[in-house]
């Protein structure tokens, strides 16, 4: 049984839907991410979960529990916010130590658990800091421990990494999980951040325009996208049009060249039209081996960005961009040389929707 | 660029000239009671004075009082205005700058008719009547001040998220107020209640009208009456208003470190 649960639910403001039927199950222990542009309803939702929103419609369950009209501060949920929220006037001691003397806690309990959280962020000797006087890195990292210390049921994380620099960004987020890991909380993580998503989740959650465009392990979003949004939201990706020749064979036409897909989708026909993707870093540049597919062309551009070198091949209409590692041994073939890419079966992705 | 910095100066010069000038020259008169010599002898009799006493110190405990209210009127107000209904801010504010628009003296004929001794509400019917009638008067006086020092305050710092950061942390509307609001606007609110002691220290409409032993009326029956007394007076109540302001420049400097985010 699903530990955290959205059935059905639903935001409007006014006649504007936010968040259009959002059907989810979320696991004990599990990282889910809610990954998708500005405007698509993933912090609406995340929210509705906290409390700070009221569903239109649905109800959201933890543990079997009916918690669609409960106030947030009855919900046991931490939250951990952009913009930390820190209490500027308490010390880092005290911020982490809130929601315990909320709970009518001890002093020496609530010192004891400080102490722990403190000595889990590694900033025990920050403790009688302000806000103020913290970095943002670490005002994250306290932020992250005061949500923790009443052991939430769950942790809703909206986007705590977007206000950080690149550096710092990557080590939190590995931190966050190894401690995700670690308490075996289950968590809900909003971002826009594809890199984020993809190196921290379970699962991802891709939202669009209020609803769920897929929900998928970051490997299967990644490889097989099942709308063209999700195609072209996550990672760089060559989307272009094909011809359905044969779907029994899965044989597909690019631009009057014959290719085979390993997979399609089970309602195309042939002789219709279909958006067709592929990943540049799945295109090799040389004639194809027996098995893969084969696309010829001109080599339109070529740039150097230092361990990958990306290259532009143009077709008849379309163009291809091809990822290859850096080689000093095979240097990159010239602009305006005529090149053919082969690639596998299972790398030309044939979209859903069309 | 030796022209415009000339002209600075001069202007700078100007100005402290314009305000400084009577202050001295009032301040100097004040010294003056003693023929021949300067002394402090006009502020030795007004300090000496029972009726200075009684009247400061009644317009002090009103002053109190008007900030108690004020600030638990104005506090929530502004705090949900700014949480919850944030397009009525315009309305509220509107409503809060009436006092200004509105002349005291109407202001005060208005509540006389309202609240006289044939009224539901017979407030001047009697002396604590009137007092709380003249407190509240001040509320309403000093409403303009008050919320917009409490509402800068608020607006310094992110409401919404350290409202839902306390919630999420189990903490019911009072604490929210009282442990997380109140004491991040702690400076907006002495500013707002330093202004309002000001304002109601030296008001003199109200307090002469509804005919209370204020510092006002006091004033202004010293001045009708006296020559040198007034003067020190006057200095002493331009004293009070520094100190206050003083106050809320020492206060709010204290207190931006812990607003301050990086």
């Amino acid at each position: 049984m699903a530990f955290l649960q959205l059935s059905g639910v639903q935001k409007f403001y006014g006649a504007n839907a936010v968040v259009k039927g959002f059907d989810l199950d979320v696991t004990r222990g599990e990282f889910v991410t809610f990954l998708g542009p500005s405007g698509c309803g993933k912090t609406t939702t995340l929210r509705m979960v906290a409390g700070f929103e009221t569903p239109t419609a649905g109800e959201i369950r933890i543990d079997g529990r009916d918690i669609t009209a409960l106030r947030p501060s009855k919900r046991n949920i931490g939250m951990v916010f952009q913009a930390y929220a820190l209490f500027p006037n308490m010390t880092v001691a005290d911020n982490v130590g809130f929601g315990l003397k909320v709970a009518g806690r001890t002093a020496p309990e609530i010192k004891s658990r400080v102490d722990e959280m403190l000595e889990m962020i590694k900033l025990p000797h920050l403790r009688e800091r302000y806000p103020y006087q913290l970095s943002g890195g670490q005002q994250q990292r306290v932020s992250l421990a005061r949500a923790l210390a009443p052991s939430p049921q769950i942790l809703l994380l909206d986007e705590p990494l977007s206000a950080l620099d690149a550096r710092i960004r990557v080590s939190l987020r590995e931190e966050i999980r190894a401690l995700q890991r670690k308490l075996g909380i289950t968590t809900i993580f909003v971002t826009h951040d594809q890199e984020e998503a993809l190196s921290m989740s379970d699962r991802i959650v891709v939202m669009n325009d209020g609803a769920i465009e897929q929900i998928g392990a970051p490997f299967e979003i990644y490889n097989q996208p099942r709308t063209r949004f999700v195609a072209s939201f996550i990672g760089t990706l060559n989307v272009f049009s094909g011809v359905i020749r044969d779907p029994a064979a899965g044989s597909v036409e690019i631009e009057n060249q014959a290719v085979y897909a390993a997979r399609l989708p089970k309602d195309v026909k042939a002789g219709e039209t279909r958006a067709l993707a592929l990943r540049p870093e799945s295109l090799r540049i040389g004639p194809a081996s027996a098995g893969r597919n084969a696309l010829a062309g001109v080599i339109e551009e070529v740039m150097f960005l230092g361990s990958v070198v990306r290259v532009r091949m143009r077709l008849k209409q379309s163009a291809l961009l091809i990822d290859t590692f850096n080689d000093a041994a095979a240097p990159p073939p010239a602009r305006g040389e005529m090149a053919t890419v082969n690639f596998a079966r299972e790398d030309l992705i044939v979209i859903g929707d069309r | 660029m030796k022209r415009n910095s000339l002209g600075a100066w001069l202007a700078i010069v100007l100005g402290v000239i314009y305000f400084l000038a009577p202050l001295i020259a009032t301040f100097e008169f004040s010294l003056r009671l003693k023929r021949g010599e300067y002394s402090f002898e006009a502020y030795r009799l007004v300090f000496a004075s029972g009726d200075f006493q009684a009247s400061f110190l009644y317009s002090a405990t009103v002053a109190l009082a008007t900030i108690l209210i004020g600030v638990a009127l104005v506090v929530p107000t502004a705090y949900w205005v700014q949480l919850r209904l944030p397009k009525l801010r315009g309305v509220v504010e509107f409503i809060t700058l009436l006092p200004l628009v509105i002349p005291a003296i109407v202001l005060v004929f208005g509540y006389i008719r309202l609240y006289d001794s044939s009224s539901i509400l017979p407030l001047t019917g009697s002396v604590f009547g009137t007092n709380i009638l003249l407190t509240l008067g001040y509320v309403g006086l000093a409403m303009p001040y008050m919320y917009r020092s409490v509402d800068t305050g608020l607006r310094a710092i992110d409401v919404r998220t350290l409202t839902e950061a306390a919630e999420s942390q189990g903490a019911n509307w009072p604490t929210i107020l009282f442990k997380v609001i109140l004491p991040n606007i702690r400076s907006a609110i002495l500013s707002g209640a330093f202004l309002t002691f000001a304002i109601v220290i030296g008001e003199f409409t109200f307090a002469s009208l509804l005919n209370r032993p204020a510092f006002g009326p006091y004033l202004q029956l010293i001045g009708a009456s006296r020559a040198y007394e007034p003067a020190a007076l006057a200095v002493m109540a331009f004293a009070i208003t520094w100190a206050c302001m003083g106050l809320i420049q020492l206060l709010g400097r204290g207190a931006r470190g812990a607003t301050d985010t990086r």
